[in-house]
């Protein structure tokens, strides 16, 4: 096993170091790819398939979509998209440091107890039995809520990249696919499947791995593929159903916390009794508010076509 | 009890032993070829048996059905997944190497 | 049985290892997104090998792979269409932009 950990490890700095190295950007977001799938694997050895599951599913799904788009619209507005030298030395020199500044720090810092006593003695009043999701929305639910905000506020400021013209019109380029294409018949098969393994991952998340984020990244993976392959339409972000969807996660988040505290026992603190089921709500919301937000994000802002000439 | 999980545990070496072949003959199918179609070629077909080799393997040694359910679905997907992907990639590489 | 499984896990790696010069090297765009779906089909195995040893859950990672795979291999073959947001099988859909030698991507030269 130390071989099999000692060749990942080696694998990903390779990767790592592929990235950065050359002029070519499409290889060096195609490295990027695989970085994402290779840590996820790293992930999984060290017994954090939480995260495991949420980084295979943005780091190599979501953020190569964006990535790729991004170079696509580059090359079709005929811009140089490639570096001019084969090291950029400035960021190559910040980040060997911050590199550098991380590897004392753990070393520095002593190691700790796995599970934490404290986690050990809380987790019968969780009300799940997933220490991960227990620590997100129960005893950590503060960073959770405003993590949700955040969200949002990059999904705001990916709309105010519309043109005014365009506010009206359906997320994203104009999708058009063949029809009765390859690629039609592949948006017709993968989600109804894909949406039951993401609901299925919101579900399992109260006793395995999984919960509302790594349910929420699967479904909007699953939406990209449908409005990509042309199965359903973007929405429009002038409709108020959509914009309801994307705030509802935060919204009975919020509620919760507001029941905890006319219950008595504080802003955002779940007592027992409720727990379990409570935390259940805010994740089915959560997850619809995660998929949609995530699935705008990678789709873009409106646009009615892709008026090439300039880069944008 | 003990035969029949040497049984399994036979055919688990067995499987995942040619699984693993299968993976090493496509890897070096990608290496080795010298065109990007014969490439995806290769990786189409002999990456995703010796995956689904591999998941049957493992499935001999799953406790529940859950687990065999699971594996089933994950070689399903990847097969339409590469069968669909295939084709679209192959399409852009021609489209790109043959522009009209 | 651990020591075999262990073993298969680190070929599948290895594979994974000779699909990275690919990436580097690969004329085509194609052969790279390609090298690419080869590491998340090959994670996906590692995974489902290592699950009888790490605990079965991890099966959910290795579908997330597969699926999350397919979905980059879409967007690259969307984002490489003439406009962007068309297949490659339409037979009348915008040229993409040739590729030409050290504009657009690809110095490949410096390999």
């Amino acid at each position: 096993m130390i071989l099999f950990d000692a060749t990942l490890c080696a694998l990903i700095i390779a990767v790592a170091l592929a990235t950065v190295a050359g002029r070519d950007s499409f290889r060096a977001i195609v490295f990027f790819i695989v970085y994402g799938l290779f840590v996820a694997v790293a992930w999984v050895r060290l017994d954090a398939v939480n995260v495991a599951l949420a980084e295979a599913a943005i780091g190599a799904g979501l953020t190569a979509v964006l990535f790729l788009a991004g170079i696509g619209r580059l090359r079709r507005a005929h811009v140089q998209a490639d570096q001019g030298v084969p090291l950029h030395l400035p960021a190559a020199l910040a980040c060997t440091g911050l590199t550098a500044a991380l590897g004392w720090a753990w070393f520095a810092l002593p190691l700790p107890d796995r599970p934490a006593p404290q986690l050990a003695q809380a987790m019968p009043q969780a009300g799940v039995e997933n220490a991960v999701t227990a620590v997100l929305l129960n005893f950590r639910a503060w960073d959770t809520l405003l993590e949700t905000v955040v969200l949002l506020a990059a999904l705001i400021g990916v709309w105010m990249l519309t043109r005014d013209g365009n506010w009206s019109a359906p997320v994203g380029l104009p999708q058009h696919v063949r029809p009765g294409g390859v690629l039609s018949g592949f948006g017709r098969v993968l989600p109804p499947v894909g949406f039951l393994v993401g609901v299925y991952l919101v579900y399992a998340g109260t006793s395995r791995p999984g919960g509302a984020f790594q349910g929420g990244t699967v479904l909007a993976a699953v939406g990209l593929v449908a409005a990509m392959a042309g199965t359903v339409r973007p929405p429009r972000i002038t409709a108020t159903g959509w914009r309801v969807a994307l705030i509802i996660g935060p919204l009975v988040f919020l509620l919760a916390g507001v029941a905890g505290e006319m219950l008595g026992s504080g802003f955002l603190t779940l007592p027992v009794a409720i727990a379990g089921n409570a935390i259940l709500a805010i994740e089915i919301a959560l997850t619809v508010s995660i998929a949609m937000t995530l699935a705008f994000l990678v789709l873009g802002p409106p646009e009615s076509d892709d008026s090439g000439g300039s880069a944008s | 009890m003990s035969g029949q999980k040497r049984m399994a545990d036979i055919a688990t070496y067995v499987l995942t032993g040619l699984g693993l072949m299968f993976f090493l003959a496509g890897t070096v199918g990608l290496i080795r070829f010298p065109d990007t179609f014969s490439r995806l070629h290769a990786l189409t077909k002999a990456d995703n048996l010796g995956l689904g080799l591999t998941a049957l393997g493992i499935a001999f040694q799953a406790q529940s059905w859950r687990e065999i359910a699971l594996l089933v679905l994950i070689w399903a997907l990847a097969l339409l997944s590469a069968g669909t992907v295939a084709q679209l990639v192959a399409r852009t590489a021609l489209n790109e190497t043959d522009p009209e | 049985m651990t020591t075999w499984l262990t073993f298969v896990a680190l070929g599948v790696l290895v594979c994974l290892a000779a699909a990275l010069w690919r990436v580097w090297t690969g004329p085509q765009r194609a052969d790279r997104m390609m090298a690419a779906q080869l590491v998340g089909t090959g994670g996906a195995g590692i995974l489902i090998v290592l699950a009888p040893l790490s605990g079965w859950e991890i099966l959910d990672v290795a579908l997330t792979l597969v699926m999350l795979a397919a979905l980059a291999s879409v967007g690259f073959v969307k984002a490489a269409s003439g406009d962007g947001a068309g297949d490659p099988e339409e037979e009348d859909s915008p040229a993409p932009p040739l590729r030409q030698a050290g504009k657009d991507v690809g110095a490949e030269a410096d390999g």
